[in-house]
């Protein structure tokens, strides 16, 4: 594997975590948006605050990771990708703005029409801004991406394409599933079995649906793009397949109402899926314009750019592992299981 | 190229300007508000039960600040290529490792901050002060690499140009580390480094003395104004003398920069300093002149030359009266700030043994109240004084701003829609904290429930009642 090539898989590392750990927190505000009126849905608000509220801020900078890398690493692509995805970068920056703001707003507002008003923003971005990041991937999956070299990148059929569709609508779907799931097992953990029931049922209806829109986007990804369509069909499958069987085994523990292991489970299908979207397009950067050998950076950055994720293993990795090993603790949990008594 | 219109290019550089601006000093309760807080814990922890409600009720603040912070940090990055792809296209490798190593220190400080937030009764106490240190460490590292990377426009450094026989340019042999330690970065680090704890200590400290104008002069106040003026303080004290040094490689790096900040026409030795002053059709007007200072200052002694702008070509000098005011401005808040923390400090010892005490004087404690937004006035105008006295360039004599724009239109409105965003984000932020404060006097307790639903007891209550039982009601 060339320097470069390992640059881009540490790069999509980055990817697949913020999909992951993003994505759950995205989803959970999917089902904040969700959870009905004040009455019935604060309990439910109440649980989607104390699961993602000390692991939001860490998940976010994730995508701050895999920007940096990608323009030090790859940065002709990175200049072409933004530009030419001018507009929904646009609605990603505004996503998450309200999304953060209205997350921190709420937890301390005063009256309930406040915390509604902030928590519908952070609710509503929550939707928005995976929608368009699907899209901003669905664009680049389908070639519809190239290099600027002086030319005007197209603003607005670049990422409206049937691949972006698919993209936008996949991502809320299996942010929603996750997080759901996610939710269920918090919820288990805090000793509120109705509320991980309720979660538990929401992530086996998401989790059905994502894999319905997954079969039926074959069709639009066949035509619409080659490149993926091949990679996903051959060097790939295996990565659907495990996508696939892990998606099921997720489903069939969420009936048992086995959250912990259902978690898992869901965990797996979204990084293998991530990871097989990775592995079709390679050695692409941009699909069809950029390969990962023509775009990459100085061979001396690139390097600096491992020692930089060799620090970055030993210091905001083992700190990461101790934040989620305390937030998976019952004891971190059990604020969580009192608050419901009075929603 | 592409051809980008004077307007687009105006609008762009007008939302970096906001973006950033508003940035900045969410950055600076980033940097330096975990020191203060790391204060009063460790005091707390050691008996002093006033010092550990402010360590709870500050955790809260940083709370809001954070977030708020680190969704305007990410508009920033998607900014660098959403508005100038010429900069990130050309020099994303060169500059890019103190970015990455900047995503580390926010990575970290993220994590911690989380931990630190929910570790409230839950992890030991000692372990639980010490989960600041960290995000401490992050705030230096952060502020290096984030610095780092401006030193570099000002001082390029870690690569060659060469210029093919088309006329199109290269960029080769590329030395991150040389780029990272370019000329400029300690200067410019330790500049904005100090400034993020005078701006963090004197917005603190206001808050405390505002309250003490509105009589609330228990111990808490006293003890929150008396650490937040004492970390404003050092910063006060030390920073004339980092910016002292930082002026004086101007002289030898950014000798244009250095000419505008002056409004120093032509160079000339025994250069006077201007104090006031504007420039109109190449002369300068309704000016105090002070002559030799400047070179005194700039240069080490009178008889050395300061440069003047007629070094470069007009199309090459910065607009000198916004750069010249706006360092006017930050030198003259500096100073002020510094004479402020000198006579608090002298008096204090004064008063000491004697019933006279300072903290019930209206007139310091008005004083105290301006010096927060004067704090983030001067640094406010002295990253303008910075950054427009680089143009027209991006890239100081390599880049210039108008070649590394966007060519995309549209800019008028994402700069619109941001500038909404980021006002009604201001007017948020600062009514959620003020309510806060508010509660916190009316409650006595640290711990705001949040209102998510109506308290089961009572169907039909008023918003206000919902809020102050919550959910724990």
């Amino acid at each position: 594997m060339s320097l470069a090539a390992l640059c881009a898989a540490l790069m999509f590392f980055g990817v697949v975590a913020y999909a992951i750990f993003a994505g759950a927190d995205f989803g959970s505000g999917v089902w904040d948006l969700l959870a009905g009126d004040a009455e019935t849905g604060g309990a439910r608000r109440h649980q989607i605050d104390r699961s993602i509220g000390p692991v939001w801020e860490a998940n976010h900078v994730w995508l701050i990771y895999v920007l940096v890398f990608m323009w030090t690493a790859f940065p002709r692509a990175f200049a072409a990708m933004i530009t030419t995805l001018f507009v929904p970068w646009l609605f990603v920056g505004l996503g998450i703005v309200l999304r953060g703001s209205g997350f921190a707003f709420r937890k301390f507002a005063e009256t309930l029409r406040q915390a509604r008003f902030y928590g519908a923003a952070f609710a509503a971005s929550s939707v928005i801004t995976p929608f368009f990041l699907g899209m901003i991937a669905g664009a680049i999956a389908s070639g519809r991406v190239h290099l600027l070299d002086g030319r005007h990148p197209d603003l607005l059929t670049s990422w409206t394409g049937p691949t972006s569709w698919v993209g936008g609508v996949l991502a809320v779907l299996t942010c929603s599933f996750l997080a759901a799931t996610f939710l269920a097992a918090d919820s288990h953990r805090a000793g509120d079995q109705e509320m991980a029931n309720y979660f538990g049922r929401r992530a086996l209806v998401s989790g059905v649906l994502s894999g319905a829109v997954a079969m039926i986007a074959i069709a639009p990804i066949e035509s619409d793009a080659h490149t993926l369509a091949d990679g996903l069909q051959g060097k790939a499958a295996p990565f659907v397949a495990i996508s696939a069987v892990a998606g099921l085994f997720a489903l069939w523990r969420l009936r048992a109402q086995r959250y912990a292991r259902a978690r898992v489970g869901a965990v797996i299908a979204v990084a293998a899926v991530v990871i097989g979207w990775g592995v079709a397009q390679y050695p692409d950067v941009l699909v069809d314009h950029a390969e990962i050998g023509d775009v990459a950076g100085a061979r001396s950055t690139l390097y600096g750019l491992l020692i930089v994720f060799a620090i970055a293993a030993v210091t905001a990795v083992p700190a990461m592992v101790w934040l989620f090993v305390l937030v998976n603790r019952r004891d971190w949990a059990d604020d969580a299981h009192r608050a419901p008594s009075a929603g | 190229m592409l051809a980008v219109s004077a307007s687009q290019l105006l609008a762009a550089r007008d939302q970096m300007a906001l973006s950033l601006g508003f940035h900045i000093v969410l950055s600076c309760f980033g940097v330096a508000f975990p020191t203060l807080i790391y204060i009063v814990h460790r005091r707390g922890l050691r008996g002093d039960a006033d010092a550990l409600l402010l360590a709870k009720r500050w955790s809260k603040v940083a709370a809001v600040l954070f977030a708020v912070g680190a969704v305007s940090g990410t508009v920033l990055s998607f900014e660098m290529g959403l508005l100038w792809p010429g900069l990130m296209s050309r020099f994303g490798d060169v500059v890019g490792l103190p970015f990455a190593l900047e995503g580390i220190a926010f990575f970290v400080e993220a994590i911690f901050l989380g931990i630190y937030l929910y570790g409230w009764n839950k992890l030991p106490p000692k372990v639980h002060l010490r989960t600041l240190v960290p995000m401490m460490a992050a705030g230096v590292v952060g502020t290096f690499c984030v610095v780092a990377v401006n030193a570099w426009m000002n001082s390029p450094s870690g690569f060659h140009l060469v210029t093919a026989a088309d006329g199109t340019q290269r960029i080769t042999d590329v030395q991150p580390l040389t780029a990272m330690f370019n000329n400029a970065v300690w200067t410019e680090f330790l500049h904005m480094f100090v400034a993020a704890y005078m701006v963090v200590g004197f917005l603190a400290a206001a808050v405390y003395a505002s309250g003490m104008l509105k009589g609330r002069r228990d111990r808490v106040h006293r003890l929150g104004f008396t650490v937040a003026f004492a970390v404003a303080s050092v910063g006060a004290l030390v920073q004339p003398l980092i910016g002292h040094i930082a002026g004086m490689r101007l002289a030898e790096h950014q000798p244009v920069k250095l000419a505008a900040m002056e409004l120093a026409t032509t160079t000339e030795k025994n250069a006077p300093l201007r104090i006031g002053g504007i420039l109109i059709d190449g002369t300068v007007r309704a000016v105090i002149e002070i002559p030799g200072i400047s070179s005194l200052l700039a240069r080490g002694w009178f008889d050395r030359p300061v440069p003047g702008l007629d070094q470069v070509p007009k199309a090459d000098q910065p607009p000198a009266n916004v750069v010249h005011n706006s360092f006017q401005i930050m030198v003259g808040i500096g100073t002020a700030l510094l004479l402020f923390a000198v006579f608090f400090w002298w008096r204090r010892r004064r008063n000491r043994g004697t019933d006279r005490d300072l903290l019930t004087s209206r007139r310091f404690l008005r004083l105290a109240v301006i010096a927060g937004p004067l704090a983030v006035i001067a640094l406010e105008s002295g990253w303008t004084t910075t950054e427009v006295g680089r143009q027209p360039w991006i890239v100081q004599g390599v880049l210039r701003v108008k070649d590394a724009v966007t060519p995309n239109g549209g800019i008028w409105f994402s700069f619109t829609v941001i500038a909404i965003v980021y006002a009604g984000l201001a007017t948020i932020t600062s009514r959620v904290l003020r309510s806060m404060s508010r509660r916190w006097r009316e409650n006595g307790e640290v711990d705001l429930p949040t209102p998510y639903g109506p308290p089961s007891d009572d169907p039909n209550p008023s918003g206000r009642a919902a809020g102050r039982r919550g959910v724990h009601a």
